[in-house]
């Protein structure tokens, strides 16, 4: 074919990952011949990725594409500093866990980076059998590093768990893009929307399986219900980093392909999928948040709180405007800083005491204030607390939805919202309000890679809690590329 | 220093300060080594008489008579350029009518006092202020903002530490307390969050300022303030202790650290109140009208459920928690009159029961730390064990069942005078209402204040001078307000004619 973009520069960010990701596996395999230290892997990783991270902003405001296949645009520009960003603070904030408790060092670190240009690619794909190929990338990736824990046969039963069940997913929407090839005739997303466009009367019942078949299987990946009875299995026995990262970009990167097919190629079509997905909205806000009140681990209860945040980005899907596309990015990226500053406090609490059940962080206000605030800052921010991400976020996806005439999907997810602020309080009350065990009140302090990961990440969170202009900012173009209304 | 201009543009800075002094306490705080009580109590001293200093500044600065409602604001762009928030985004946009100028002084005056008596607090006394002045910091915010979205958030984060100062510090049942609380609390959010956005939708303006909102609300066609106005007032009544909307408030207050419980039913029950004025009636005058019957129907039923589960409470601080929900009804009376002088009354009665129930829990808990124990029937002849304590204790109850001369009398008043215009039947019974707090409070007296001493309190001593000191500062509002009430009801009176649509006089 002629005319095609074929600019390989377009894609420098993701040649570093890819080759970093070499080096990587290639320091391992001679790392007893050159006396390769212990932090050498991790530091080859990081700079790759800040590397890649950096080098992605030379596209900010251009907009250009790949062979029609992946669009460099600041959509893509957002999602490949998100991404990255994530990587790093999951390598960082874990480095110490991921040293003692996993097989295989430096296949996981590049199985990171290779699941990170998977996930990029998901936010750029801009035609079909490119986007499945990144998720499977992704997967893949994240198949493995599941049961990559030492000692852990919780490991290798969630990793045989979520690679059967993902199975079934990608077999699902790979039957449903194939559904959407038929009717459009062409897997490039700007032919099918020209397709849908002009009316597809005639296919509206294979249509809707073809969406319903869509939506379960991304949905799968977003662990939204009902398809995510992976999760808390998945979360439970994957090391301790794998889970904060599956919780990170698995999810995001997920939403980001959403947001492109959805609200590009599908959109002359929303009335045959705005109900499944509203459906589906309310069915995850509720469910997640509603199981989660019973769960008395914090991997699980982690699990569950996630599934509950899918149902309000979902939420933001249904009611597909040029606004709720900009609140869904900043609740994203909030939602992020929100996380890994959990997940790398549950992480330094784990290599601490090698413990993750709710009733084993009694006292930890005592034992290490410092930890005991960095988490009840999570949590008050993934309930949707002032001072921190989650108020600012929630409030602009929620009034998002509510001025576009879905003020009762709004309601419920403010409901669903307020059950979970008593789970997140569950875990504040073991902190602050119960005695910490008999032998274990000493004081104990983080490693200096755990400090880095989670200073940072609180100070992200109260950044966007307090002064979250420069977000909105960057969200709104990030969003103006889809072109929505 | 005083100037006769009102509170100007420049004068927003003020208003900004009174928010950002307890944040930017709370923060130094946070790098202040735990063991340096010292320098604790010295911040906490300066930050909270600057506030105080500040919130007279703005109470006496406030110019009625210039016609202007909304003094000294003033607006700072927060997050703007987003495309989906229209043309003003969110602002910091702060500025006081006399409503809020009253209750900015109440704040200054409960901080100050609820401040001087936490410095005995042993366990944590750090924690404890840098959540305590987050609460401060959320109660100034929300009597000055005037962006709805910075509004909510400061509502918000008034309640948010609520938890940890109870779980933490407070007594009795303090996890149930703490728990029911805050669950009740935020459940009532969720009504006004859902009631914002049908505001701002049903306007149809891309903005969260607050005036233009109450230009324009008042216009939303009738279905939807009818709609929207309940949900203003269970979700801000909620914290308001609106009956049935209350149940969190005895327990809670019962299981809160002093200073907390002072903050709590001083101020924060205000915040509901005010929130109930700022979205309900000042920007749905129509379901105002249609739903005051009933929000009267509420409020007197509390004021009487109240005195009637006070009479039967053997703890001071659950008596004194019910108390608080028997008060607030009358604030609910007012409100509904629809009247200007039933509605200057209920404002009265928020500032006027700050003060005194604030006097109350400081007594309560300056007895309490001493005995451990608050049942009325262990006690006995308090009057002659701790002198001061039980002047200032009869003080707080002579204002409260509404002697003239105290502050409870103006407010009362002027209520009773509303609701007799309005509903003859409501004031008969409001009246009635204040004959049972008379009683419930005698009854105390006559147990516990008179008579012979028990032996085994024998040995107490008389409140701390911290405790007097701030007692003093409680009961000199109370009689200030009792002998010069013109300085609140101009203030009052003035903005509430002009800036609630569809009251009478």
């Amino acid at each position: 074919m002629t005319g095609l973009n074929f600019d390989y520069l377009l894609l420098t960010p993701e040649f570093i990952l890819a080759g970093t990701a070499m080096l990587v596996i290639l320091a391992d395999l001679f790392r007893k011949e050159l006396h390769i230290g212990r932090t050498v892997l991790p530091a080859i990783a990081s700079l790759g990725l800040i590397a890649a991270g950096a080098v992605s902003l030379l596209w900010v405001d251009e907009s250009d594409d790949f062979a029609n296949l992946i669009s460099i645009d600041n959509f893509t520009t957002f999602f490949r500093v998100l991404f990255t960003g994530v990587a790093l603070i999951v390598i960082v904030g874990g480095y110490e866990y991921i040293e003692k408790h996993i097989r295989h060092r430096g296949e996981f670190y590049a199985l990171l980076l290779l699941s990170t240009i998977g996930a990029i690619y998901m936010a750029a794909a801009r035609e079909l059998l490119t986007a499945y190929i990144s998720i499977e990338l992704l997967s893949f990736s994240l198949y493995v590093a599941v049961s990559l824990a030492k000692d852990d046969s919780r490991s290798s039963e969630a990793g045989l768990k979520y690679v059967l069940l993902g199975g079934v997913a990608s077999a699902m929407l790979l039957y449903g893009l194939s559904l959407i090839y038929g009717i459009a005739g062409s897997t490039s997303y700007a032919e099918i929307g020209a397709a849908f466009s002009e009316g597809t009367a005639d296919f509206s019942l294979s249509l809707v399986l073809a969406l319903t078949l869509i939506i379960g299987g991304l949905g799968f990946k977003a662990s939204a219900v009902p398809f995510h009875m992976w999760t808390p299995d998945a979360y439970e026995g994957a090391p301790l980093p794998v889970t904060a990262y599956l919780s990170a970009t698995s999810k995001a990167a997920t939403f980001a392909l959403l947001l492109r097919f959805f609200a590009g190629p599908l959109l002359p079509v929303i009335d045959d999928w705005q109900w499944i997905m509203a459906s589906v909205a309310v069915l995850t806000m509720v469910f997640g948040n509603l199981i989660a009140l019973q769960q008395t681990n914090i991997k699980r209860l982690l699990a569950y709180s996630s599934i509950g945040q899918v149902g309000y980005m979902l939420m933001a899907l249904t009611t597909i405007s040029d606004a709720s596309a900009s609140a869904l990015l900043v609740h994203m990226a909030g939602y992020l800083f929100t996380n890994l500053a959990v997940f790398s406090a549950v992480i330094a609490f784990h290599n601490r005491t090698g413990k993750e059940e709710l009733d084993d962080f009694a006292g930890l206000a005592e034992t290490n204030p410092y930890l005991a605030v960095v988490l009840t800052g999570g949590m008050f921010s993934l309930a949707g607390m002032p001072l921190l991400a989650g108020f600012v976020t929630k409030f602009i996806l929620f009034q998002a939805a509510a001025s576009e005439g879905f003020l009762w999907l709004a309601t419920v997810a403010v409901i669903a919202s307020t059950i979970s602020l008593y789970y997140y309080l569950q875990v504040i009350r073991r902190m602050y309000l119960v005695e910490p065990a008999r032998g274990q009140a000493e004081r104990w302090r983080l490693s200096p890679a755990g400090y880095a990961a989670t200073a940072s990440m609180f100070a992200g969170m109260l950044f966007v809690g307090i002064y979250a202009g420069p977000l909105f900012t960057v969200a709104d173009r990030a969003a103006r590329v889809l072109a929505l209304n | 220093m005083l100037s006769d201009s009102g509170l100007t543009a420049d004068d927003g800075y003020v208003l900004l300060t009174l928010f950002l002094l307890p944040m930017a306490t709370s923060v130094l705080l946070m790098f202040t080594p735990s063991r340096e009580r010292g320098v604790i109590v010295g911040m906490t001293a300066v930050s909270s008489l600057l506030m105080f200093v500040l919130s007279v500044y703005v109470f006496a600065q406030y110019d009625y008579q210039s016609g202007a409602q909304f003094q000294g604001v003033r607006a700072w762009d927060w997050i703007t350029n987003a495309g989906m928030l229209g043309d003003d985004g969110i602002q910091l946009k702060v500025g006081v009518d006399g409503i809020g100028a009253a209750m900015v002084l109440l704040t200054g005056i409960i901080t100050m006092a609820g401040t001087w008596v936490s410095w005995k607090i042993q366990h944590r006394i750090k924690d404890f202020f840098i959540l305590l002045y987050l609460v401060a910091a959320g109660v100034f915010g929300t009597f000055v903002l005037l962006d709805l979205f910075i509004w909510f958030f400061f509502y918000e984060l008034a309640v948010l530490p609520m938890y940890l100062l109870i779980g933490v510090w407070g007594s009795t049942r303090k996890e149930y307390g703490a728990m029911k609380l805050m669950m009740m609390l935020v459940a009532g959010s969720i009504l006004i969050f859902t009631a914002i956005f049908g505001i701002i939708s049903a306007t149809g303006v891309d903005s969260f300022d607050m005036v233009r909102l109450f230009e324009l609300a008042p216009d939303m066609d009738r279905k939807t303030q009818l709609l929207l106005f309940p949900m203003v007032v269970i979700g801000c009544g909620t914290l308001a202790g609106l009956f049935p909307f209350h149940p969190w408030s005895p327990d809670g207050h019962a299981a809160a650290p002093t200073a907390v419980s002072m903050l709590h039913a001083g101020v924060l029950m205000k915040v509901g109140a005010f929130g109930v004025i700022r979205l309900g009636f000042q920007m749905m005058p129509e379901g105002a009208e249609y739903w005051a019957p009933g929000l009267i129907v509420l409020g007197i039923s509390g004021a009487l459920y109240g005195a009637i589960s006070a009479l039967r409470q053997d703890d001071l601080k659950l008596m004194t928690g019910f108390s608080s929900v028997s008060h607030m009804g009358y604030v609910f009376v007012g409100l509904g009159t629809m009247n200007a002088i039933g509605m200057t009354g209920a404002v009265l009665q928020m500032f006027a029961h700050g003060v005194m129930t604030a006097l109350f829990f400081l007594l309560i808990g300056g007895m309490y730390d001493q005995t451990h124990n608050r049942d009325i029937s262990n006690f006995s002849g308090m009057a002659r064990v701790m002198p001061v304590w039980a002047a200032f204790f009869v003080i707080a109850a002579l204002a409260s069942f509404g002697l003239p001369g105290l502050s409870g009398f103006i407010a009362e008043v002027h209520i009773f005078i509303g609701a007799f215009r309005a509903y003859p039947v409501v004031g008969g019974l409001a009246v009635f209402t204040a004959a049972l707090t008379a009683t419930y409070l005698l009854r105390m007296f006559a147990s516990a204040f008179f008579g012979d001493p028990v032996e085994r309190w024998r040995g107490l001593s008389d409140i701390t001078r911290a405790e007097k000191a701030a007692a003093t500062v409680l009961a000199s509002s109370i009689i200030l307000l009792g002998v010069w009430p013109s300085w609140w009801v101009d203030r009052i009176s003035t903005t509430i004619a002009a800036t609630i649509p569809g009251v009478t006089l």
